[in-house]
């Protein structure tokens, strides 16, 4: 029979194995990003006879959201640390900044130009009366770039192209 | 056979969000309508993705509204079952995307983004309040949909200067548009029981103290897109207490179609 303290380090064992098979969770609209380099894995927790994802969903009307549930579901059953539980959780909201450094250099790999900070966000204006920051093309790493468009592909990108390379591009929109 | 209508609780708690839920929800209708006939590739997209995040939007603030109602109703039962006269939008986001062009078009763009840029403006304003809700589900839904409404109301702005600043007949469209929408206006800045009340609990602010603030930024981007500030008119619509306009039957009848004579149909 299992003591306290041994039934905490199992614990800990289980939510370990589940942030491992959680970094091959990948984001099925970014398929170089997985949830944990996303950032929108907020806590994994072990229960009884399971483990409980808390997620935090990106944009309010994604349409991943629901498939990523379910991958992460079904990754965790198959990893044999079921039954799993998704739970969402919406505050505090997820930002950009919570890509991790690592998903930001794969997304860079990827063609898709990471994310800047959260003083981006500040310096989109109403009216564009103020130049926006140069954002660095992926492929050639120019700043000579220009916005097309303020949304891309998804909810989370825009359309760029870039000046130098005249190579087309998506931006991960800070948010 | 067709699936009976719900009943809808008229709690100023449950109201005040329904307001909020179907004015988003309605111009996420409209928007989607766009899908495919934008004038181009990039706009498509723009509109469509603008459309998703007040339908997502939309949702969250059913759910919310579904807990508090206390008859457990679920957010595809408020969006697709409810008569007429319970959804709570204000009239303007209803109004064909033809705008005063009338129905021979499928949508005057023009209108369209200026309608955005209206809307876009005051849903961040009114986030932007909600953030400090004393109701924490409802400051968390803010706490997403101000950060999406910035986006929106850039994006239209930019395309209301351009619009505006443009050709004699973009101007002109532009103009035509202002004087159509302008009248409706009034709707998102007047205060009555629902609001007060969300007021007084700290739930959300009056409408009409929203007033100011959008008059303002409406100022600033009307200038810069050269538009003249309208006049305003004694005109006064109802859609957030229910009373809609002729076009609010035809919206229902697209978007409840599948529910009504499928009902619980799913994919």
């Amino acid at each position: 029979m299992m003591n306290a303290a041994m039934r905490v380090t199992a614990d800990e064992v289980r939510v370990q194995r589940a942030w491992e098979v959680l970094q091959g969770v990948l984001d099925p609209e970014v398929p170089a990003l997985s949830v944990c380099d996303l950032g929108i894995v907020r806590d994994v927790l072990a229960e009884a006879d399971g483990i409980e994802v808390v997620l935090t969903p990106t944009y309010s009307g994604c349409p991943a959201t629901e498939v990523i549930e379910r991958s992460v579901i079904e990754a965790i059953d198959a990893a044999g640390l079921g039954p799993a539980r998704v739970t969402l959780q919406r505050a505090p909201a997820w930002t950009t900044d919570w890509i991790s450094d690592d998903g930001k250099r794969k997304l860079r790999e990827y063609g898709i130009a990471p994310p800047s900070g959260e003083a981006a966000v500040a310096q989109e204006r109403p009216i564009r009366l103020i130049p926006r920051q140069a954002i660095e093309c992926p492929r050639c790493g120019s700043s000579n770039t220009e916005r097309l468009s303020a949304f891309g592909s998804t909810a989370c990108k825009a359309l760029y192209r870039c000046i130098a390379c005249r190579e087309p591009f998506e931006y991960f929109k800070p948010l | 056979m067709t699936t009976p209508s719900i009943e809808v609780e008229q709690a100023p708690s449950v109201q005040y969000l329904l307001r909020l839920a179907d004015t988003a929800l309605i111009l996420g209708q409209r928007l989607g309508e766009w899908c495919g006939h934008a004038p181009v590739l990039e706009e498509d997209i723009a509109l469509s993705n603008i459309a998703l995040d007040l339908i997502g939007q939309s949702r969250a603030l059913l759910a919310r509204a579904g807990q508090l109602g206390g008859q457990g109703l679920h957010e595809d039962q408020l969006a697709f079952l409810r008569e007429e006269r319970d959804y709570r939008n204000v009239t303007m986001v209803e109004l064909p995307n033809s705008g005063s062009v009338g129905p021979s078009r499928p949508g005057d763009f023009a209108f369209t983004v200026l309608r955005n840029a209206m809307m876009a403006t005051w849903f961040r304003l009114i986030w932007e309040r909600l953030r400090e809700s004393s109701d924490s589900e409802l400051a968390a839904i803010a706490g997403k949909a101000v950060k999406e409404a910035r986006y929106h109301q850039q994006h239209s702005c930019d395309w209301v200067v351009r619009l505006g600043d443009g050709t004699d007949d973009s101007a002109r469209r532009l103009r035509a548009a202002l004087d159509t929408l302008w009248r409706y206006s009034p709707e998102l800045f007047e205060s009555d029981d629902v609001d007060s009340w969300a007021a007084a609990n700290g739930i959300g602010p009056r409408w009409d103290t929203l007033r100011e603030p959008w008059r303002s930024e409406m100022k600033a981007l009307f200038d810069e897109a050269r538009l003249p500030m309208p006049a305003d008119t004694a005109f006064r619509s109802t859609g957030k207490r229910g009373v809609h306009s002729e076009h609010m039957g035809y919206i229902l009848t697209d978007m409840q179609y599948l529910q009504r004579a499928y009902p619980g149909g799913a994919w």
